[in-house]
């Protein structure tokens, strides 16, 4: 088990390969589809970005409503591929590391290994676990958008899985194939 | 004829769409407990142990088991001896909102196109069915989005026959990979027409795991899909193992003779629905 605290660096990255166990705490970052959309609608038009994106570590998530007295509600990944239109751009602010759920496709893959980033899977539906891992969220940014909104997130002890690393690897294809039986 | 409290309706649906999920089935945390020794993968058999952990946290602070709490799907076995003064499917919509506020549940339904947000989890998707007798059973079924998209109902040629239909839902979850969550779970409608087996494959959904079909060739046909599904090495969230699913249901109509319509609803490991009869 490898422990990580955000944000990451470059050298944190590049020791990262697939099938690692990773329990990631500091400050995190939740968008996902509407706000994919914004931030890159920002670096086309070379804008600055409401968040500073370097070093950050992004999640794909919508969490629930919080009930009184928890800081926010289960929170769980949601499926990446949606957001593989936008991720090389993402990327190529600075971000280091993606949590979600599901395949990437093969331009995430490559701009994973030319960026230096990795790509980690939360557990899809271990929403409530994960929300006790959460000590903290606010939103920062388009509000509008309500559970879709951009959260500064702190969390502590998430645990992760290196899926698609800085190197090139994928633990969907090696894990499939190592288990497929013809 | 008898009557129902339309108070104790809305009562009922809210309690059902919090339970639902909230508290999983004691047959779905059994089965899980049994995938993860039989689950060969380190990384799987990791993956079902926090399955397992989060679903004993959402049961005992009554937080949603997953921040999907889906549309709610609820079917409503109606006893034709029942009389309703009041506007029934207006009740189970109240129900709907009143569960999804009270339970802090998300509200995940929006229009198609503009992607508004109803705001409070209407419209629920509602089967009726007549029934002999005064009772009335609502089932409530939440179904998230991941395991939604990954589902396809198709309508093949007779000649395909029962192989044919085995390779279609084989395929179907081959295609899926990590995208519905899983293990997952299959439900398969066979027969009908169209939009039938689409209905079949999703009630073939509320059944507990572990129940077989009643006839003996259709519950062959559940054991040799699990078997071929758990073959692909998806595994737990597709990063590869030897469980990829917990169960396949299969439910049956006759269709016209010159249709083979079938039907894949595929459900993630959150495979939630609860019941109550009133």
């Amino acid at each position: 088990m490898i422990r990580l605290k955000t944000p990451l660096s470059e050298e944190d990255i590049l020791k990262l390969k697939i099938g690692d166990r990773v329990l990631l705490s500091g400050i995190i970052y939740s968008a996902r589809d509407t706000a994919h959309k914004r931030l890159v609608e920002l670096i086309d038009k070379g804008e600055p970005t409401p968040i500073d994106l370097k070093g950050q570590v992004i999640y794909y998530v919508g969490p629930a409503p919080a009930k009184p007295g928890y800081p926010i509600g289960p929170a769980g990944p949601t499926t990446s591929v949606r957001m593989d239109p936008y991720t090389p751009k993402i990327l190529s602010r600075g971000v280091k590391g993606l949590i979600g759920k599901g395949n990437r496709t093969q331009p995430v893959i490559d701009a994973l290994k030319k960026w230096k980033a990795v790509y980690f899977v939360a557990i899809g539906g271990a929403a409530a676990l994960i929300s006790k891992r959460i000590k903290s969220a606010k939103v920062v940014a388009y509000e509008d958008l309500g559970t879709e909104a951009i959260r500064e997130m702190e969390v502590e002890d998430f645990p992760l899985i290196v899926a698609n690393d800085a190197h090139g690897g994928d633990l969907f294809q090696e894990g499939v194939g190592r288990f497929k039986v013809e | 004829m008898r009557q129902i409290d339309r108070n104790l309706i809305i009562d009922t649906v809210a309690e059902l769409c919090i339970k639902a999920n909230t508290e999983l089935g004691e047959d779905l945390v059994e089965a899980i407990k049994r995938a993860k020794e039989v689950e060969e993968s380190e990384v799987g058999k990791e993956i079902l142990d926090i399955i397992l952990q989060n679903i004993e946290i959402a049961k005992n602070e009554q937080l949603p088991a997953c921040q999907d709490c889906g549309t709610a799907v609820v079917f409503v076995e109606i006893g034709q001896e029942l009389w309703f003064p009041f506007n029934l499917t207006e009740a189970i919509y109240e129900g709907v909102r009143k569960g999804y506020k009270e339970g802090y549940l998300r509200k995940s339904i929006c229009d198609p196109i503009t992607r508004k947000n109803t705001k409070d989890n209407t419209p629920p998707i509602i089967h009726y069915e007549f029934v002999p007798g005064d009772k009335l059973k609502i089932t409530v079924a939440p179904k998230g989005g991941g395991s939604e998209n990954m589902s396809e109902a198709k309508v093949l040629a007779p000649a395909a026959g029962i192989e044919g239909i085995k390779d279609f839902v084989v395929d179907r979850v081959n295609r899926s990979q990590a995208n519905p969550c899983p293990p997952i779970v299959v439900g398969v409608g066979i027969g009908g027409n169209f939009e039938y087996s689409a209905y079949l494959a999703k009630k073939a959904l509320l059944r507990n795991i572990g129940d077989r079909h009643p006839d003996p060739f259709y519950a062959d046909v559940e054991r040799d899909l699990l078997e071929r599904i758990n073959k692909l090495g998806i595994g737990p969230q597709g990063l590869g193992g030897r469980i990829t699913c917990l169960d396949v249901f299969v439910e049956v109509a006759p269709c016209h003779v010159a249709s083979l319509p079938v039907a894949v609803n595929i459900n993630c490991h959150v495979a939630r629905h609860k019941s109550k009869t009133l």
